[in-house]
């Protein structure tokens, strides 16, 4: 980092004391729908943030305000030590976004791509050629440098844009829902390539995801929904803190065995496709006394530790798959359920 | 270890440049970029170089029958320049198109993201989309001989001046008109409702003299009357041809008793390229 830049801010880089990206309050308001309501937190360096949370939660709008493409209704947002509002340039020399939807240039090749954006950073350009073979190789399209991004599949583009976003040595790596659409192998990949960065970079990562196995890959999550960060922490302390587990039953006959877990344990059970579904402390404990105790014949029980879709209807009283469902997410979200459900 | 090397690792490449050295790169990536998407769609320079061709060889030689020859030339040489200016105008305004497109297709978020001032990335894109629209105008300068348009260099050079100045006022209006439109389908009407009664009310196919009032006024506000007048003037000149037969058929604009000469033309042009580059920018910092 050249002198000029460190006086701008007053953060050293690397510093673990100093988080990377700082959130106090921050507000989004579109007319009469507010977005995003008055979160407010911080992300540490070489983290792996991620937030999780239902299409339409506030995720998108978050990430756009954090990259200087939205101007905040209300609250601050430091990013690399700068704010996003009055210092958007400094802060966007110091991010690297990977969106939603491609931003790659199909009439370019891949390496057109990438010297672009090194042109638009002002990078050194001798640095750039061994920086873009480096980053190339990572994502496995060093083979395809000279060849149109038109001709990339979706996965193959998604590569390019993780190369891309990098280029420049971000401080903060924004990837808003960066698996999207990808089919379960180039998900893998994608992830392989984070581990790398953060093995080897530091790299800070911020991530967007509705998927919750992406989100168990974080070393710390905020869960938001409508608008607001309902909870935030490790996954791991996450779901030690539900402290119960998840049991899903079947019986002869499910009404009755729903009526006799409340009459005789105290236990709420909710319907599912498959049975019953319910929580309980010490959940392998419990299922001798729930085979002999119930007075129903009991055909099937499982036993899962808490997940983070059981964290999410614990803060939220609702699955992330429900919220998609009345969130206006439409055909939308009914294409993710579908992708999710041929896992 | 399998990740990067320290060497390339550790220090940040971003440097901070000096900002109008950091502002001249972005200018010259995203107009490097406009040439480049050009140069590789051989079949776009093909086919907007049919309508040009059509209206000059198939129209021009059709209603040739009719007019007769004008003072002794061909009515052909007659519109030459103002097929010229059109194929530069609608070369211009689809380069500006792809601004929506870019906005669809996300690129544009690439541009906005990165450090590089607003003011800049639009210079970079109009000067990109008027050099393209310059040479697809010198493609069609080369039927000049077809119609009697002599290939003095004088004149070309004169003539590729004067359609670079036009490429970038019109690139300038595409990308402001572009600003305010967000969906490719409302970008088809603008190109029937602006592209087309640019074309016929710029003098192109006729004369500015000696034309009712209400046409009058309306040809004086199109912007590509101000290319096509002195484009025309310039390529009379070379003719060899009475001196007031010239300037009866290229007679300079008037605006009420004053008529424009080729200078004041060039000046109307510069000023409106400025006024809508400002316009551009005022809508994209708003549009955040």
């Amino acid at each position: 980092m050249s002198a000029s830049l460190a006086v701008e801010s007053n953060t050293s880089p690397g510093d673990p004391a100093s988080p990377v990206v700082a959130v106090n309050g921050l507000t989004k308001r579109f007319g009469d729908i507010e977005a995003v309501t008055g979160i407010s937190f911080s992300v540490a360096a070489g983290e792996t943030f991620g937030f999780l949370g239902p299409n339409g939660a506030g995720k998108s709008t978050t990430i756009n305000m954090l990259c200087t493409l939205l101007r905040p209704t209300s609250g601050t947002a430091m990013v690399a030590g700068h704010d996003v509002v009055s210092h958007a340039a400094q802060v966007r020399r110091n991010i690297g976004l990977v969106f939603q939807d491609p931003t790659v240039d199909t009439y370019l090749t891949a390496l057109e791509n990438l010297r672009f954006h090194a042109e638009l950073y002002g990078l050194d350009r001798r640095r750039f050629a061994v920086r873009a073979r480096q980053l190339l190789e990572m994502v496995e399209l060093w083979d395809r440098r000279d060849h149109l991004v038109r001709t990339f599949s979706g996965g193959m583009r998604r590569r390019l844009e993780i190369a891309r976003g990098l280029l420049h040595a971000p401080r903060v790596l924004f990837l808003d829902e960066p698996t999207i659409g990808l089919d379960p192998q180039t998900r893998a990949h994608i992830w392989s390539y984070v581990d790398q960065l953060r093995a080897s970079e530091r790299t800070t990562i911020f991530l967007t995801t509705h998927h919750l196995d992406e989100a168990e890959n974080c070393d710390r999550i905020a869960i938001i929904d409508r608008g607001r960060i309902v909870v935030d922490d490790s996954p791991r302390v996450l779901k030690d803190r539900i402290g119960e587990d998840r049991v899903d039953m079947h019986t002869s006959d499910d009404p009755a065995a729903a009526g006799a877990l409340r009459d005789r344990f105290g236990i709420t059970a909710t319907p599912t496709r498959e049975g019953l579904t319910f929580t309980v402390a010490g959940g392998e404990e419990f299922v001798p006394t729930l085979v002999t105790g119930l007075g129903v014949r009991v055909l099937m029980v499982r036993v899962a530790r808490p997940t983070l879709d059981d964290v999410f209807m614990t803060h939220t009283g609702h699955t992330i798959r429900d919220s998609e469902g009345d969130g206006g997410g439409g055909d939308f979200a009914t294409a993710v359920r579908a992708r999710m459900g041929r896992r | 270890m399998t990740g990067l090397p320290a060497e390339v690792r550790t220090p940040s490449p971003v440097r901070a440049p000096s900002p109008v050295r950091g502002e001249l790169r972005g200018i010259r990536v995203v107009w490097e970029r406009e040439l480049i998407r050009f140069l590789r769609n051989r079949l776009r320079i093909a086919t907007s170089l049919a309508q040009p061709v059509l209206f000059l060889f198939v129209l021009g030689t059709g209603l040739t029958r009719i007019t007769g020859t004008i003072a002794g030339f061909d009515f052909r040489t007659f519109i030459f320049p103002g097929i010229v200016a059109m194929t530069v105008m609608f070369t211009a305004i689809f380069s500006a198109v792809s601004i929506v497109w870019d906005r669809e297709f996300g690129f544009l978020r690439e541009m906005l993201v990165a450090p590089i001032s607003r003011p800049a990335l639009l210079l970079g894109k109009i000067l990109g989309g008027a050099t393209v629209a310059t040479l697809q105008g010198v493609l069609m300068l080369a039927f000049a001989g077809a119609v009697h348009v002599p290939y003095a260099p004088p004149l070309l050079l004169t003539l590729i001046g004067e359609m670079a100045l036009a490429a970038v006022m019109v690139t300038a209006i595409g990308v402001l008109i572009a600003s305010a439109v967000t969906q490719m389908e409302a970008f088809q009407a603008v190109l029937q409702f602006v592209a087309m009664p640019m074309f016929f009310l710029s003098g192109a196919l006729f004369p500015l003299t000696g034309i009712p009032g209400w046409l009058a006024v309306l040809t004086r506000l199109d912007p590509l009357t101000y290319a096509v007048d002195p484009m025309r003037r310039a390529v009379l000149a070379h003719l060899p041809f009475p001196h007031a037969a010239a300037t009866r058929l290229a007679p300079g604009i008037t605006w009420g008793s004053w008529t424009l000469g080729t200078g004041a033309e060039l000046a109307v042009l510069a000023l409106i390229a400025i006024a809508a580059l400002l316009g551009a920018v005022v809508r994209f910092r708003r549009a955040e």
